[in-house]
């Protein structure tokens, strides 16, 4: 272990590395990029929920001979798009199982003929009754996927629940629903595609995962490894959203090119974006929670229910991911959580930041507030009275070896936001002020890297090297789409080489240069990738003090020229690690039972709400996020995620409603999918407490993901706070508060006396 | 992008007169442009039927904001930073520059004008409520003269107006008698910037010995078009704000709104809020009442 | 054959002239084409980026005559005679202006694909106002918009490359910086 006692570079706010592409506007985004004799693609969509295509006409009055035309029929390999399970075709033959989902792809030359042809195919349908509720789905009258409508379950067990509720002072119960929610990344999915018999399959695209996609087209196309080749292109926002996505966009594209001949982009409009790509799955969250009289928890007993959409995608692990994060930072010794995840007809959800936690999160705190308000406590107390503390273990029985300091992070919270002071000023001011203001707060934990054994099963591998030109490269498949991958990773390698900052750059994200360091999900590129790096860059130190005469200590000059003489000696320059799991470890997949993550990232969120009783609009007025992320490699860019991922979060409480009708989105238009604007998120402050992780990159744990799961449930417990009535369900929309606050007086009534 | 360039012919003959004349030869085949801000969206999603348009923006004599002693004119093409700039806008009608800052942002107001705004009609157009609470007048032109019509007669139906197949909108003219009026503006959104009015009501109201001697009610997003409460304001005239008055408006304006539920939000939601947001500003006037 | 590469080249289309970053431009293309295609595609000036295509996200904000606009919403006619601004005509012979440091500095950029456009918006703001409140500046913003940053980083870059211009450099920073501690 590193003690990383000091830093030069690592913790320094250094320059973003593409800052200065992106301000000048030289940044390329797929959008920006043409291949010589390009064509352009576009995809034919169901327009029904459920059913089987009768026929397939083409309108005869388009010259089709200009048009290349991609169905089924087309596809070389499988018709699945590769990811946990091979239930989703790349087109559908056949049937139709959710709106929009892609039926036949067409190219052309021109745009606009393109667009004129898409509506040229008429598609008959023989519809079959769909499902759109989890409610629907678990009532299994009508079966949509496998033989049950279950996507995947989790149950996960500790101690006896069932022995818990005879003995308790108290039982709380309480039924807790999110939404789905867009990502909204503001540059679209986009990609183009080459074919050659020669080089077979190539893409450059917006994406997260290079190694997703080059698995998906593998299988799409059969083709061997080294014919396939994915590159990221600069990437405007993911946020999930390009984790699995991408994948299907870049087998069409690909289909295209290789039947067209020509280089083909496919880049989708904003309407077509919101309606047909993957949102955060909807939940419903029931709790049933035992206490002793003192408020002390004895028993939760969670059913966690999500709707995963017509294919099963990432549901599993977006499932996995809520079932471990829904008992919160708390000790309990008896805990049952039963996690389903239905099928329905809606347009598969996906990932996004913090898949699954936040709608477990959202549930577990909405419900810490409800019982305080049973037992009469101050919801502060009763989180403090219940926090995990170093030792003790967690649902999955999983021992808490690192500090935790959650009674440090709440007291800074409480006092940096004045919470009892503004909680009892508020409180004087309401009962005169049609503004209703109040205060919440959130505790969570958030688990960094991928769940149990999966970081093993990703067996990643990552490095650096140095060209004969003396750049030293760090070579990830690791992708930067805003959140500061390159930055991050390449102040890792100068720290750990002892050079500067800017000696080193990224290898390009081309699967035919770098290798495969695992997804670029999961907030586990600082921790996990930022430890294989730094790891390399130790080891090529160490090599090079062995092999090539570098002195304990060196320079820049030193260090270059150290490894000119290894070259010399060695032929290449370069060093890889493979990721090694800390030791004493244990993980069952069966009985959700051990370490289930590496670390946790530890937060309190504090929200000050104002609620208009005019107009019945809630706003968030002040936020405080105090959180312990590990050690913070980069200041700027670590409150530029928590600052962004609570934007996100206040848009996911408040204002995104994802309006569905018949199984299709009907409001996706950025005017009628309504995001927070710079006038509607509130002053945020973020401060950090740092506890440096031992297995994290320079003591980093993971962050991304983190500030999405706190903001909801801390401003509907603010608006609780504020009102007195509890509100259980996000988007919490001013319609929804109407209904809540005022459908009890009739309009007839004024308030006028 | 699903619109097609090479579909839609456009032509700035240049000079209002140019203009008029092109309306005459071919009455109702040629769309006005000026800011785009409608138009454009529509051809962005493949939906612009207008096959043929005929640019108003840079025309001067369409964006002169002109004062004279009982009036201000605006031209239809002044845009809603051209207002929200204005002095006497500013200082006289507070609502409409308030509105004005209201619509989208920065970028829609440097090129959205009042008159696009007025002739595209939306039930939610964000500067109706204000001109409607002015007592605004609307001036029309074509080769065969001018005309006005009070503001609250020119919308016919959901985006209908009574322009005529020759014409233009011309002018808006508000009268400079409002400085002793209480003055009233809100708008509801669901965010505070780049919002759509879910509900918006503008008021402009004379209150002389505790009684109501003028009262001027204009909302938005509660019917097909944006529409003067008159069944409101009838029962608010010449009426001491009492518990009674108050009351009976309330009822009125239940009576006369046709709030609908859309993908924006609910009808009930819109009927409530306008029932708070009249009670709000007859507070406010009684209020005011009562100190003088 | 691309309908946009023919137009480039066709007479048929009126010239349209223009001056874009100080240069003096003619494009023979439909007068309906939008200036954001005009400059992306026949100008290759391809830092104004297109989010939404209705007006709502702001990427595609540029400044014409000293007002913002949004290019997707203006037919190219309309820019006939017209002095632009994009992205590329800011930093003035690869030296970044104050306001692309600032947000270098402030971390204002994260994807940096809404970054053309918020750049083109913050300068407009501070060509008329040099030494905005918060709220001015949230105002200023509000049309760009953002999903990365929660604007905080924004509003802290536009305010420091105010500060980094203003003659008495006293004034009091507006945004508190992030709390650190160990």
């Amino acid at each position: 272990m590193n003690t990383h006692a000091t830093t030069r570079i690592v913790g320094a706010p250094v320059p973003r590395k593409e800052g200065v592409d992106k301000l000048v506007g030289r940044a390329c985004y797929v959008d920006d990029m043409k291949r010589e004799g390009m064509w352009y693609g576009a995809t034919v969509r169901s327009t029904i929920p459920r059913g089987l295509i009768r026929s397939i006409a083409f309108d005869r009055r388009i010259e089709w001979s200009e048009f290349t035309v991609v169905t089924a029929a087309d596809i070389p390999g499988e018709n699945i798009i590769q990811l946990i399970v091979a239930d989703q075709p790349c087109l559908a033959d056949g049937k139709v199982n959710h709106c929009e989902e892609p039926i036949l792809l067409l190219a052309h030359p021109d745009k606009h003929k393109l667009r004129e042809a898409l509506g040229g195919v008429k598609i008959e349908y023989d519809a079959l009754p769909p499902v759109f509720t989890i409610e629907e789905s678990e009532q299994q009258d009508q079966i949509v996927w496998g033989a049950d409508n279950l996507l995947k379950s989790f149950l996960l067990e500790k101690g006896d629940v069932d022995s818990a509720w005879a003995g308790a002072g108290h039982i709380v119960e309480g039924e807790y629903r999110t939404g789905a929610q867009e990502h909204l990344y503001i540059e679209n999915q986009g990609i183009i595609a080459e074919y050659s018999a020669e080089d077979g399959v190539t893409v450059w695209g917006s994406l997260q995962c290079p190694y997703y996609v080059f698995k998906a087209l593998r299988g799409v196309f059969d083709l061997p490894d080294e014919k396939v080749r994915v590159i990221q292109t600069e990437t405007g926002g993911a946020f999930g959203g390009k984790e699995d996505y991408p994948s299907i966009l870049a087998s069409h594209a690909a289909l295209l090119a290789k039947k067209s001949g020509h280089p083909v982009k496919m880049v989708y409009d904003r309407m077509e974006d919101l309606a047909a790509t993957t949102k955060r799955h909807p939940a419903r969250v029931r709790h049933r929670t035992a206490l002793d009289k003192d408020g002390k928890l004895l028993a939760i007993e969670i059913h966690l229910d999500t709707d995963g959409g017509a294919y099963a995608t990432l549901s599993s692990t977006v499932l996995s991911r809520a079932t471990l994060h829904s008992t919160g930072p708390y000790l309990c010794p008896n805990v049952r959580v039963r996690a389903q995840s239905w099928a329905t007809n809606h347009v598969p959800y996906g990932a996004f930041r913090g898949f699954g936690a936040p709608q477990a999160v959202f549930a577990m705190e909405r419900h810490m507030d409800e019982i305080a308000a049973t037992l009469d406590m101050d919801p502060v107390e009763l989180r403090r009275k219940n926090f995990l503390h170093d030792g003790d273990t967690n649902a999955t029985e999983q021992l808490m070896r690192e500090p935790i300091i959650l009674d440090k992070l709440l007291d800074r919270a409480l006092q940096a936001s004045a919470y009892h002071a503004k909680c009892a000023q508020f409180a004087r001011e309401n009962e005169l002020n049609p503004i209703k203001r109040g205060m919440g707060i959130a505790a969570f934990y958030h688990g960094s890297g991928f769940t149990g054994s999966g970081e093993l099963y990703l067996n990643s591998l990552a490095g650096v090297d140095v060209t004969p030109e003396s750049k030293v490269r760090v070579l990830v498949s690791n992708t930067e789409f805003g959140q500061g991958t390159n930055t991050i990773l390449t102040q890792i390698a100068s720290e750990a080489l002892g050079i500067e900052y800017s000696d080193v750059t990224m290898a390009a994200p081309d699967t035919d240069m770098v290798p495969n360091s695992g997804p670029t999900v999961a907030s586990r590129t600082s921790m996990v990738v930022g430890r294989l790096i730094e790891r390399a860059c130790l080891q090529l130190i160490s090599r090079l003090r062995e092999q090539a005469g570098l002195g304990a200590t060196h320079t820049r000059e030193e260090f270059l020229a150290a490894c000119e003489r290894y070259r010399v000696a060695h032929g290449e320059v370069s060093s890889m690690c493979r990721y090694e799991a800390p030791p004493d470890i244990y993980w069952d997949d069966q009985k959700y039972h051990g370490e289930a993550y590496g670390a946790y990232a530890w937060a309190i969120y504090v929200a000050q709400v104002a609620v208009d009783t005019v107009t019945y609009s809630a706003e968030v007025e002040n936020f405080w996020a105090v959180q312990e992320v590990g050690r913070v490699l980069h200041p700027v860019l670590a409150a530029g995620q928590i600052e962004g991922g609570i934007a996100q979060g206040i848009g996911y409480a408040l204002y995104e409603k994802v309006v569905l009708d018949g199984g299709r989105m009907t409001n996706n238009q950025m005017t009628n999918y309504i995001m927070p604007t710079a006038e509607d998120v509130p002053p945020i402050h973020v401060y950090f407490e740092e506890v440096p992780f031992r297995y994290g990159g320079f003591g980093a744990k993971g962050l991304g993901e983190l500030p999405h799961d706190g903001p909801a449930p801390a401003i509907l417990n603010a608006i609780r706070d504020a009102t007195g009535v509890s509100f259980n369900s996000i988007p919490l929309l001013p319609e929804d508060l109407y209904a809540g606050l005022a459908a009890s007086h009739p309009v007839e009534e004024p308030a006028l006396p | 992008m699903r619109g097609n360039a090479e579909m839609h012919e456009l032509v700035a003959p240049g000079s209002l007169g140019a203009v008029l004349d092109l309306l005459a030869a071919e009455p109702g085949q040629w769309t006005p442009i000026a800011g785009g801000t409608e138009l454009m969206v529509a051809f962005s999603a493949g939906r612009l039927n207008a096959h043929k348009l005929v640019n108003l923006w840079g025309i001067p004599d369409l964006r002169t904001i002109e004062v004279t002693p009982h009036s201000v004119a605006m031209g239809a093409a002044a845009t809603f930073l051209d207002l929200r700039r204005h002095t006497v806008i500013n200082a006289e009608f507070p609502l409409l520059a308030r509105a004005a800052s209201w619509i989208g942002s920065v970028a829609n107001q440097s090129r959205a004008t009042l008159g696009g705004n007025l002739a595209n009609g939306s039930p939610a157009a964000d500067s109706s409520p204000a001109l409607l609470a002015y007592d605004a007048e609307i001036e029309m032109i074509s080769v065969r003269g001018r005309h006005k019509v009070p503001y609250s007669e020119f919308h016919s139906g959901y985006k209908q107006n009574v322009l005529a197949a020759d014409e233009l909108l011309y002018a808006i003219h508000l009268p400079r008698r409002f400085a002793r009026h209480r003055q009233y503006l809100r708008k509801v959104g669901t965010r505070r910037a780049m919002a759509i009015a879910k509900v918006a009501l503008g008021a402009t109201a004379l209150l002389e010995q505790g009684v109501i001697r003028e009262i001027r009610l204009g909302a938005a997003s509660l019917a097909p078009y944006p529409m003067r409460l008159k069944q409101t304001e009838t029962a608010l005239l010449g009426q001491a704000l009492t518990r009674e008055t108050v009351l009976a408006a309330r009822r009125a304006l239940i009576a006369e709104v046709q709030p609908i539920d859309d993908i924006r939000s609910t009808a009930e939601y819109r009927r409530r809020v306008a029932v708070n947001l009249l009670e709000e500003f007859l507070l406010e006037l009684r209020r005011e009442g009562s100190r003088l | 054959m691309n309908a946009n590469e023919k137009a480039d080249t066709n007479a048929h289309w009126p010239a349209i002239r223009f001056t874009v970053n100080g240069e003096s431009r003619t494009v023979n293309v439909p007068p309906m084409k939008r200036l954001l295609d005009v400059l992306r595609e026949d100008l290759h000036l391809t830092g104004t980026k297109e989010g939404c295509g209705e007006g709502e996200c702001g990427s595609c904000s540029v400044r014409m005559n000293d007002e913002l606009v949004n290019s997707c919403l203006v037919p190219v006619l309309q820019a006939e005679g017209a002095e632009i601004q994009t992205v590329e005509g800011l930093a003035l012979e690869g030296e970044l202006d104050p306001l692309q440091e600032a947000f270098l500095q402030n971390g204002g950029a994260q994807c940096g694909i809404c970054t053309p456009g918020m750049l083109m918006a913050a300068a407009q703001l501070l060509a008329h106002r040099p030494h905005p409140s918060e709220t001015e500046i949230r105002e200023g913003l509000a049309g760009n918009l953002c999903r990365c940053t929660g604007f905080t980083r924004i509003v802290a870059s536009v305010a420091a490359a105010a500060r980094s211009t203003e003659s008495n450099p006293a004034m009091e920073p507006e945004l508190e910086q992030t709390h650190h501690a160990r």
